[in-house]
């Protein structure tokens, strides 16, 4: 039985899509078997960030309504052996097409065959965030080192710990900018940590290669020399249970080193 | 021999004070009430406004009937009703009292959107995010940080304080007092073990955790000494 990991975030465009595809395709370099399931209903994005647009049958709107057995509505990606799937949203319908309840049963199929199932979250905390959480049995929110980032993914976390079947919630920070942080015109990420008060898996430098990359249909972590591809194998690593000391582009700040080193219970 | 009185008029320095019998019938009562101020009534005529405390002992009265009863009383021209004491109370009054009076713990962090209410103390052991609330009949004592906005005495208490390890609200309110954040912090200063209470001009005063113990001396339950 495999597990089904919510990437949500409350504000938009904090990287969910970006998250979701690189953790997905470093858990399958694992050697996990994984499906990406795309829940932005009206918005789908993660099918371009992985390149796998072009292949788009039938999308989550047909399976829920049974136009078509889940099996064909998987896009499989080519450069895995049989590893990583994606479930596209659908691009015509809105987000009230597909109810918790109808999420749940899905996962529920998804689980008996793939590892791990990580669900691309919208932004918000309306009708898309439910369908998201309602199968999901861990969450990890991302943020940015920004105020209302922060906020708001505090009230998702508020949100997620009142969800009796998801387990205490993991963050990442994403585009960090050490510059910033350093001369202090950006929350550090042991502000951010102390604030939110869940546990941090993960930090991913602001970076060109980044946004290059998803442009390309290639998620970074399939480039072994990038610091964010690094950061984001990193946090795969974490999430199968090893404990990963931050690498040194992580190195923010000492405090939160040793805080991740408590966490995964290094010495 | 006359009958026992069941209404007794005492004259105190402070006003007068009505004994009403708790053993005779209602009905008697408020007959008898009627009569007994109605043959006073001229004695008073001279004066202002009298406050009359009145006595009940072990009579209970629902809300309807006090109304009532103070509404013979203020019949009579220059009396005004300041009290209705009675020995003995509903069982429901009773145990909302008891919740006013008592301290909730509750160990979580309060998160933006959340909003956590108490009839009378809260212990928070954890902190209160931005855009998060917590409410209560008394005081409010947050273990953590305070971060977002605390109302304390919201049933009408201004005695009530708030304190927190870190003080760095968004906004308080004690009462119906309301103070907020600057708008502009400059270089924070950590305000740690702080606390926050209303003083004589309505104002809502910060100042260190260890002021109270002198301005709020009743917030000392212990009994005896130590
Ligand atoms: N670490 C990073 N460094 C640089 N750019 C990044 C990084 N993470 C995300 N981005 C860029 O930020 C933009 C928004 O990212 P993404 O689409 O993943 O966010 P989202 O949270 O899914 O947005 P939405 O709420 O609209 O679904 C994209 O252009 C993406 O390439
Ligand atoms: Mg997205």
């Amino acid at each position: 039985m495999g597990e089904a990991i919510v990437i949500t975030s409350g504000k938009g465009g904090v990287g969910k899509t970006t998250t979701s595809a690189n953790i997905g395709t470093a858990l399958a370099l694992q050697g996990k078997k994984v499906c990406l399931v795309d829940t932005d209903i009206g918005l789908r994005n993660l099918d371009v960030v992985m390149g796998l647009e072009n292949r788009i049958i039938y999308d989550l709107v047909d399976v829920v309504e049974g136009r078509c057995k889940i099996h064909q509505a998987l896009v499989k990606d080519k450069r895995f052996d049989d590893l990583l799937y994606l479930l596209p949203a659908a691009q015509t319908s809105d987000k009230s097409a597909v109810n918790p309840e109808q999420m749940k049963v899905l996962m529920d199929s998804l689980k008996q065959e793939y590892d791990y199932i990580i669900i691309d979250c919208p932004a918000g905390i309306e009708q898309g965030y439910k369908n998201a959480v309602a199968g999901a049995d861990r969450a990890i929110v991302v943020t940015t080192p920004e105020v209302s980032a922060v906020r708001d993914a505090d009230r998702i976390i508020g949100l997620l710990e009142k969800e009796e079947n998801v387990a205490p919630p993991k963050l990442v920070i994403n585009r960090i900018r050490s510059h910033m942080m350093k001369s202090g015109d950006m929350l550090d990420v042991d502000e951010i940590t102390t604030h939110l008060s869940i546990e941090l898996i993960g930090i991913v430098a602001d970076d060109d290669e980044v946004i290059r990359a998803s442009n390309h249909g290639e998620p970074i972590a399939l480039n072994p020399n990038s610091r964010a591809s690094i950061a984001y194998r990193n946090i795969a690593r974490r999430i199968l249970g090893e404990s990963v000391p931050l690498q040194p582009l992580e190195e923010v700040d000492k405090g939160v080193f040793s805080k991740l080193k408590k966490f995964f219970g290094v010495k | 021999m006359k009958k026992t009185q069941n209404v007794l008029i005492k004259g105190t320095k402070d006003g007068l004070t009505l004994h009403l019998d708790d053993q005779c019938s209602y009905e008697k009562l408020k007959k008898e009430l009627n009569e007994k101020l109605t043959e006073n009534q001229r004695v008073n005529e001279e004066h202002p406004l009298i406050t009359v405390s009145v006595k009940i002992g072990n009579r209970f009265l629902t809300d309807a009937q006090q109304e009532e009863i103070k509404t013979i009383i203020r019949q009579k021209k220059n009396l005004v009703v300041g009290s209705i004491d009675s020995n003995v109370m509903a069982k429901s009054d009773a145990e909302q009292m008891m919740r006013e009076n008592e301290i909730v713990s509750v160990a979580r962090i309060i998160r933006s959107g959340q909003v956590l209410e108490v009839p009378g103390d809260l212990l928070l052991i954890g902190d209160v995010n931005p855009g998060g609330k917590v409410v209560a009949g008394g005081n409010v004592f947050i273990m953590g940080a305070l971060r977002g906005i605390a109302h304390a005495g919201a049933n009408g208490n201004s005695n009530a304080v708030i304190s927190a390890s870190l003080m760095m609200p968004t906004q308080l309110r004690i009462n119906d007092a309301i103070s907020r954040s600057p708008d502009f912090t400059g270089d924070e200063e950590k305000r740690e073990m702080e606390c926050a209470y209303i003083d004589h001009t309505d104002q809502i005063i910060i100042d260190r955790l260890q002021a109270l113990m002198h301005l709020r001396p009743n917030l000392t339950r212990l009994e005896g000494g130590f």
